[in-house]
């Protein structure tokens, strides 16, 4: 964890871990999805974004 | 209902004919290390379908969807484990990857051995290991027999299903190890894909006029069914069950098997960007789940299981649901190939450990362990009765607790040590059984708190109990 931009995959762990009290909610639907799973799904989305940047960085910067 | 027999047989059968096939690749006499983790030689697509293939079990493609149909809202704790287990999965992997394979184990039980210098620690997690695996393989046989007895309409009873099944497996197993069931997962997950995806998206507009129709009708009919509730699977529950289902995630011994197949430690980064995009099939589980909701209404406690078997059959012809019941008997053979092989080989390198100068060549006694192995889980699986969930939670929990150790043993300088961690996986281990089996509670613990500490996952205080016992006994 020694390079700064490896804290980025903090970011979706937290919004997923904490999914609950930030998004507990049915509106605004997303794509017709409850806000909730909406939510999550996002951020699963950005789960998979957030790794492939740091995998990125981390075969540039070994 | 002949069409959808035929398409289980092919299915079936293809399978067995791959591993036919891997068999006759991998040619003449085959070492346990070729067996059982393919060599060490897989890349980033074969150790994505392996790892791929031990998630998709039967309880994703049937119990993801009963859960959606009979809890709603907390079911998209499914969706959000994942994909905080494959962040970790991005320092985790390689780090077990880089010691095992410098150690060259073939186990998860002979890791720990190494790791600690300790073979009677390394006995203890074979033993946990075992324990936890064979209700994980015993509730893959009891989703296939419901898988095929639905879907063949009754023709074929679960029991015989379960009978075909296991002996399918054993016969692949047996025949060409690890690398037939890399090559089943590929067969199985295009199967899912589009069976998951397709209904996933036809239902939902067949049935109800789309997706966002389908959770309006569901937000008005049942106006709690789409949030968390106050108490009981309240936002604390959540937060704790996804934490601690992550630390279990990759704790299963057959995991270790698939990760040291890979050939180098960049595998498991580039799937880490892969795989949380493949958890989203979920999301179409969770679909048909809902859709089913509306349509078959009335499914009440184990029968929620049934609910996407039983859409599909409402809904489609005998072709679908052939297709459909065959993507279900192969997310039941791949995990179960995994999980036989990986119980045979940590007993036979216990049984007969790899000596010095001499060929380590226990592949035929694992391979003989197979059909045995799998009489057991058979006999369980006839005369376990409705205890199974009880069960699955169980062993969840219980590989939970070989967490703390794992950990330590990437810190040298933490001083930990085998007696430290064997007295915190016991403790642990002690733990789960009293909330579990006992059913102590953490209300029960914490009488008069709040519902934020009450509704806590009880394995966080078995996983709390370890890490102190581990830490105050290495101190000693």
């Amino acid at each position: 964890m020694t390079k700064p931009y490896r804290l980025l995959a903090l970011v979706p762990a937290v919004a997923i871990l904490g999914a609950p009290w930030f998004a507990n909610r049915v509106e605004p639907r997303i794509l017709g999805m409850p806000f909730l799973l909406g939510w999550i799904v996002f951020w699963v989305l950005m789960t998979s974004v957030v790794m492939a940047i740091i995998g990125a960085l981390d075969v540039r910067d070994p | 209902m002949i069409i959808s027999l035929g398409i289980l047989s092919a299915t079936l059968l293809i399978a067995l004919l791959l591993s036919v096939r891997g068999a006759r690749s991998a040619g003449g006499t085959v070492s346990l290390e070729q067996w059982s983790v393919g060599s060490r030689g897989f890349g980033t697509i074969f150790v994505f379908m392996l790892l791929a293939g031990e998630i998709y079990t039967t309880f994703t493609f049937l119990g993801g969807s009963g859960w959606a149909y009979g809890r709603g809202a907390p079911a998209f704790y499914i969706i959000g484990y994942g994909a905080v287990a494959y962040i970790m999965s991005y320092w985790l992997l390689p780090a077990i990857w880089k010691r095992g394979t410098a150690w060259k184990v073939l186990s998860q039980s002979e890791y720990f051995t190494r790791a600690y210098g300790s073979p009677a620690l390394g006995n203890l997690v074979a033993a946990v290991s075992i324990a936890a695996l064979m209700p994980y393989l015993v509730l893959q046989l009891k989703g296939l027999g419901i898988i095929v007895s639905e879907s063949s309409y009754g023709a074929i009873s679960a029991n015989d299903a379960i009978w075909i099944g296991t002996t399918a497996t054993v016969i692949y197993v047996v025949l060409s190890g690890v690398k037939g069931s890399a090559m089943t997962a590929a067969l199985k997950d295009v199967m899912v894909l589009l069976c998951v995806l397709g209904l996933g998206i036809v239902l939902p507009y067949t049935l109800h006029g789309g997706i966002g129709p389908m959770f309006a009708r569901i937000a008005a009919e049942r106006p709690d069914f789409l949030t968390l509730p106050a108490r009981g699977m309240s936002p604390s529950w959540f937060a704790s069950t996804v934490l601690l289902t992550v630390l279990g995630f990759y704790m299963w011994p057959h995991t270790f098997g698939s990760v040291f197949t890979a050939r180098d430690a960049s595998v498991f980064r580039r799937n880490a960007a892969l795989m949380p995009l493949y958890q989203l099939v979920l999301l179409f589980v969770f679909f048909i789940g809902f859709a089913a909701l509306l349509s078959v209404p009335g499914l009440k406690g184990a029968d929620v299981d049934l609910a996407l078997l039983r859409v599909t059959r409402d809904t489609f012809g005998p072709w679908i649901v052939g297709l459909v019941g065959a993507a279900g008997l192969l997310t039941a053979l791949v995990p179960g190939s995994l999980i036989l092989m990986s119980i045979a080989t940590t007993l036979a390198r216990i049984v007969r450990p790899p000596r010095e100068g001499q060929p380590a060549d226990s592949a035929t006694f694992a391979r003989l362990l197979v059909p045995l192995l799998a009489a057991i889980a058979l006999f369980f699986t006839f005369r376990g009765g409705s205890t199974l969930v009880t069960l699955l939670l169980m062993a969840y929990s219980m590989v939970t607790q070989l967490f703390p150790a794992l950990f330590a043993s990437f810190f040298p300088n933490a001083r930990i040590t085998a007696g430290g961690a064997i007295a915190g996986i016991v403790v642990g281990e002690a733990a789960v059984a009293v909330t579990t089996l006992g059913g102590v509670s953490m209300a029960s613990i914490f009488p008069g708190w709040s519902h934020g500490v009450t509704d806590i996952n009880a394995g966080f205080l078995a996983l709390v109990l370890n890490v102190v016992t581990m830490v105050l006994v290495s101190r000693l």
